[in-house]
């Protein structure tokens, strides 16, 4: 992905912060905050995939769902095309979801039960008074072949699908209004493996043909490896680390990305032996994260500064945060 | 080493108001003392079924309606309840999936932990406690002793599963089996929930029984592999082998659909066309027949026998495809192909 440095980003996430906050007592008073996404920032260019991983709680889809506004972010920006997704109405974003699509982990409960699937698939564009009836209609049918379906499922229900199946209704779902970006929000943790290959394939294919960008969101680093051309490391709702994916697979700065790469078992017996890092301890809570690094308290490096000072994301084309980075030599 | 587990050709099916439906059709593997076998497969394709069956945990529409499991010398596939419940939990215990819900929320963690210590190795309500602490301690759990007297919810993913092998290896089982014990945890928690394992079975000599859809979890744990789809075993041999010199089509299939992190960049993903076939309509002859890219004529009518690969006791499969005749029948096939 060379050219895609010197293009404008398509969507800019600056100092992103999304806070929930803890009620307690009778009057509900607010006694802290879970701090989901804290002061995230990244830029997403046209026709690339940005991959988002980390594990559970590291605020992955709260940065998702804040990038369509599904989430009102406590602070920060979402910038779209040069507009504030966060501060414009409501109004302005409804036209603006026809470029900003969504696309769910588990594709059991974000398809209506009582649709039929042809309904299901005109509705965006009904809802956004772009298409008569039978101008749907035809959409809904080109659209179905794209993603591998026939046309004739269209007056079947959710129901009658595969796991497999009503992902790629979800797809079609996200594709009907030609969307410019679309989150794709773990779209393949709740499939098996033989089908998680084939929603990747399609997902990949349907990016060349249809020139899509892409948010990538999952835990499963080999899917991410395989569709993204960036990734954004995240843990505790911070950034971490962020470059493309060789260099993050290859030259891994960050101790958490080192041990999230050792910890992934690999499909290899021959290599069971092998001298695997394992950290020891949970994920903090996010309702009370560690002062300084937030990593610090599981970091085998930590010294005393990590305890103390919020290591600044920095680099040029590799940014890490991280106040002792690991040499290249040593990764 | 001895044998200690043997499954022979078992057929669970369970009553339905469709009518009867085998979810599990000739699955046959064996295990001796202290040795791991992974069943692997997708959703649905029978793996926790057997599990199950073993353990006589089915539901009440369910049960083995075929074949024998020997565990150590005795058939306890038709076993009498009051024999079962003597077996589970000091025998052989198990793990479940999801340490959530497999832990009882109202009772404390001490009081879960001693039932099973109470009854099976009747110790006192004192040398339980202690028993239980000890138990605690090794499966790595810090402040035991606090531990112990609080509540499944105050703990992690992690912790709670620490707490449920802990429970499981109480009574010193001869048989551990653990059904997708790390598919909820977080990567870096499933690493040391793993390494825990490794280590009680160095120490323990539990021969187990893990199912799980992860290869890379096979690789990092299994002596040997039974492959399972659709209610049957398709392949099984010991980890090296399946994973230098797979066979059967699925496991081939499988293969080469994860996504891993060790691939080359631009290596695009083999998957497997459509979708595994449904219990209420299994096909006649080769379950994979739909999906293999090897299907002959005659997998559509005969059902393939899992057989050993060439006198190799070690390698056995389900497929039309190793038979020495059928060689030929996949040449002509591929003729045919080509010629159309």
């Amino acid at each position: 992905m060379p050219s895609v440095e010197k293009k404008e980003p398509l969507l800019q996430v600056k100092n992103l912060k999304k806070y929930y906050p803890i009620k307690k007592g009778v009057i509900s008073r607010t006694v802290g905050y879970v701090k989901a996404v804290d002061d995230v920032s990244f830029d997403i260019y046209p026709g690339e995939t940005m991959g988002l991983v980390g594990e559970s709680g590291c605020g992955k889809s709260t940065t998702g769902r804040s990038l369509v506004r599904l989430e009102d972010p406590t602070a920060g920006q979402v910038l779209f095309q040069g507009k504030d997704l966060a501060s414009i109405s409501h109004n302005e974003m409804r036209k603006l979801r026809t470029d900003l699509q969504i696309i769910f982990q588990d594709p059991y409960s974000s398809l209506n039960p009582r649709k039929r699937v042809g309904d299901l698939l005109a509705e965006p564009l009904v809802a956004h008074k772009l298409a008569t009836k039978s101008e749907a209609d035809k959409k809904v049918n080109e659209i179905l072949e794209i993603v591998g379906l026939s046309k004739q499922y269209k007056n079947r229900y959710p129901h009658q699908f595969s796991g497999g199946q009503r992902q790629r209704i979800g797809i079609a779902r996200a594709l009907m209004l030609h969307p410019k970006l679309i989150i794709c929000d773990e779209p393949v943790s709740a499939l098996d493996v033989s089908i998680q290959a084939q929603v990747l394939n399609l997902l990949k294919d349907l990016q060349k043909g249809l020139n899509l960008t892409y948010v990538f969101i999952a835990h499963g680093l080999g899917a991410v490896k395989y569709i993204s051309d960036r990734i954004t490391v995240m843990y505790l709702g911070k950034v971490m680390e962020l470059a493309t994916t060789r260099e993050i697979f290859e030259h891994p700065k960050h101790p958490y990305t080192e041990i999230l790469l050792n910890a992934y078992p690999i499909p290899n017996p021959h290599m069971r032996d092998r001298n695997q890092m394992v950290v020891e301890g949970d994920v903090p809570s996010p309702a009370n994260p560690p002062k300084g690094c937030v990593f610090h308290t599981r970091c085998p490096f930590a010294k005393d500064i990590c305890r103390e000072k919020v290591p600044a994301l920095t680099g040029k084309d590799h940014l890490v945060a991280c106040h002792f980075p690991l040499e290249p030599v040593n990764a | 080493m001895s044998e200690l587990l043997k499954v022979d050709k078992i057929k669970t099916e369970f009553q339905t108001e469709k009518g009867p439906v085998t979810s599990v059709d000739e699955v046959s593997f064996d295990l001796n003392e202290g040795e791991t076998i992974c069943l692997v497969g997708e959703s649905g394709c029978g793996k926790s079924v057997t599990s199950l069956s073993i353990m006589h945990l089915l539901d009440r529409n369910g049960s083995v309606t075929q074949g024998s499991i020997l565990f150590d010398g005795k058939d306890i596939a038709h076993a009498k309840e009051a024999e079962m419940r003597k077996i589970r939990g000091n025998d052989i215990s198990m793990i479940f999936q999801e340490p959530m819900t497999s832990l009882n929320p109202v009772l404390t963690i001490g009081d879960q932990l001693t039932e099973g210590i109470k009854l099976h190795m009747k110790l006192s309500k004192n040398e339980a406690r202690n028993y239980a602490i000890e138990m605690l301690k090794k499966v790595g759990i810090p402040r035991a002793e606090g531990i112990i007297d609080e509540y499944p919810h105050k703990l992690s993913g992690g912790m709670r599963q620490r707490v449920m092998i802990a429970m499981a290896l109480s009574c010193r089982p001869k048989l551990l089996i653990a059904d997708e014990p790390t598919t909820a945890l977080d990567v870096t928690i499933q690493a040391q929930i793993l390494k825990l394992m490794k280590n009680l079975r160095e120490d323990s000599n539990t021969a187990i029984i893990l199912i799980t859809h992860d290869l890379g979890v096979v690789a990092e744990m299994a002596d040997k592999v039974a492959v399972m789809y659709a209610g049957q075993v398709v392949e099984e041999t010991d980890v090296y082998t399946l994973f230098d010199n797979p066979k059967h089509p699925y496991t081939l299939g499988l293969m080469k659909s994860i996504p891993h992190i060790t691939n080359p960049d631009d290596m695009r993903l083999n998957s497997i066309p459509g979708s595994v076939p449904s219990v209420h309509n299994m096909p006649k002859g080769c379950r994979f027949y739909d999906r293999c890219p090897h299907a002959m004529k005659r997998c559509l009518e005969e059902k393939p026998e899992l057989k050993p690969i060439e006198d190799k006791q070690a390698h056995s499969i389900r497929c039309f495809l190793y038979e020495k005749e059928e060689q030929e029948y996949e040449t002509k096939h591929a003729e045919k192909e080509v010629s159309s």
